[in-house]
Order: structure tokens, then sequence, then C-alpha cells
């Protein structure tokens, strides 16, 4: 057996045993709401649209939706609960928000950081507008 | 001479590229750091995540004395490579009680019986409720809690024994 074959094999037998206790975090069933959609199909849609807006911790780029992160689960289960038991969508980002820090939030807002994302294109809008303007009155 | 005006947007592309290119080699930090630091516990009511430790609740965490909250859980690899660190806090005589996060009474109970149970308290949190409360967002993570419940300060991802004399300090700073 040559060199690289023998360490693929004692690295297959590690990758065995480490993805033991991995596999563990999915040994508890997944949150009720996890998986299962509210009865309401109102609600669901509520949900739905909130789930897809915030933010995996786990795996960061994708959302609570699109995520099968057990914690990402069990943050659906969260959101779900809650719409079911009448809280605000919105009530519950800030919920989220408040622990998390706007990172988890998916949806855009004008804060102290985030204001030039606004103003910016505003800004160059305004500009060519001037160029465009004192242009044409020069041509005329 | 007025031309110079015409270097202007090579000038800031070039100045945009530096600065992805500066940004691209910069180290990306993906811990998020929990926003409740400095507020209060919320109220949870945990189940005994194994049998020879005590459940978990907020009252537990208010009795005038600061301690450490453990987040950790049987699946979580650094939680093993943590497991030496709490136990010399232990050692120190610091408090440390825990939450599992998704975990089965046997799976806990194996998990101590090989690596140390540095715990006095264990609460079971199946559906990551009181781990979302408090802004944990893996495991393992610690928070430091002072006698009324109010979280002072927290460490994410494993302790290692270059973590065990900070802790220490913010855990004197609690006092």
């Amino acid at each position: 057996m040559s060199v690289s074959r023998s360490l693929l094999v004692a690295l297959s037998a590690l990758l065995a045993v480490v993805s033991i206790p991995v596999a563990a975090q999915y040994s508890l069933p997944p949150a009720p709401y996890a998986y299962n959609q509210l009865a309401d199909p109102d609600q669901e849609a509520v949900a739905q649209d909130l789930m897809e807006t915030l933010r995996c911790l786990k795996c960061q780029s994708q959302s609570i939706a699109d995520s099968d992160a057990p914690m990402a689960g069990d943050m659906r289960h969260q959101v779900r609960t809650r719409i079911e038991m009448g809280e605000e969508p919105e009530a519950i980002r800030a919920w989220l928000v408040a622990r998390y820090g706007d990172y988890v939030s998916y949806a855009p807002t004008v804060s102290e950081t985030t204001w030039p994302l606004f103003a910016v294109p505003l800004l160059l809008i305004l500009l060519a507008a001037i160029i465009l303007w004192r242009r044409l009155r020069a041509r005329t | 001479m007025k031309r110079w005006t015409l270097w202007v947007p090579l000038a800031l592309f070039a100045l945009f590229i530096g600065v992805a290119a500066y940004q691209l080699t910069q180290p990306k930090n993906d811990f998020i750091v929990s926003a409740m630091i400095g507020q209060p516990l919320p109220e949870f009511d945990l189940r005994a995540a194994s049998l020879d430790r005590p459940a978990l609740k907020t009252g537990d965490l208010r009795d005038g004395k600061p301690r450490l909250l453990n987040v950790f859980a049987s699946w979580c690899i650094p939680c093993v490579a943590e497991a030496p660190h709490l136990e010399t806090l232990r050692r120190q005589g610091v408090d440390i009680v825990a939450i599992a996060i998704r975990d089965r009474p046997q799976d806990v109970a194996r998990f101590l019986a090989n690596y140390g149970n540095p715990y006095s308290r264990i609460g079971a949190d199946d559906l990551s409720e009181v781990q979302l409360a408090i802004g944990s967002s893996g495991v393992p993570e610690t928070f430091v809690v002072d006698g009324q419940g109010i979280i002072r300060y927290q460490h994410i991802g494993d302790i290692r024994a270059s973590d065990v004399p900070l802790l220490m300090q913010k855990l004197a700073e609690a006092q």
C-alpha cells in the first residue's frame, strides 16, 4: 500500500469517528414547527415571509427558511409559534435584533452605518441631473 | 489646466479596487456578539439534562454569586477541547452551570463520563429557546453572569488555557 493510500485510509477512519458526535446533534427529533407549516395558511404565509428575511446564525449566507441546520429549525419553530400566538412579524424581528444585532435581519434599515448606501445613489442621480441640465441649457 | 479632472473617475476606481483588495486580505470574523450583555437573563425553567445534576432556572442565577453559564452539547467537538479548562476554572472555585443544547440525557451522561463534569447544574434546552433568548449563536459559548442574573460578558468558542485568566478577571469584576 502506498503512503498516500494509507494516509487516505487513516483520514477516512478519522472522519468516520468525528462524524458520530456531529450527527448526534440530530439525535433529538426536530422542533415541532421546524418542518411543519402552521394550520392557518394566512399565518403560514406571514411566517414564511418573515423567515426568508432572517439570517441563519450557523450558516450565515442562508435565511432560516433555506437552511437545514438544526438551529435554523429551532428559529423557524420560534417564528411560527410566535406568529400562531398572534405576535406581529416586526415584533419578532425586533426581538431577534435585540439579541443578535442587525446582523440577524436581511431587511435593509437606515442606520448610523448604513445611511450612505441610501444617500449615495440619490446624490449620484442629483449630480447626473445637474450635469444634464447644464449641458442642455448650454446647447440652447 | 482643467484636464486633471479627467483622471478623477480613474482615481476613484483605483481607490475602490484598493479598498476591495485590502478587505479581501483581512481575516473574516464570523463571531456574532450577543446584544444581551448588560441585560438580565430571560426567565426560563429547564428540566435537568442529566440524572446526576439538578435542573436550571433563572432564579438559580440570582443568588448574589457571580458564575459561568456554559452553553454546550454532547455532539459538540470544541466542547471536548474546553472541558479541561472548565475543570481548571472549577478548581479555582468558580461555580459553573450549563445549558445542554438539543441533547438526550444518555448522550449528556456519556459526554460527562468521558470528559469530566465541572457543572453544578445542567438544564436541557431542547428547542434552543434559552440559547436564542440570550443571543448565543452556537456551541460552545460561555457567559459571565453576576449575582443579580445580569449577563456581564460573553466568550464565544471553546475556552483555551489562555482564556482562563480573563474569565477569572471578568468574574471578579462581576462581584
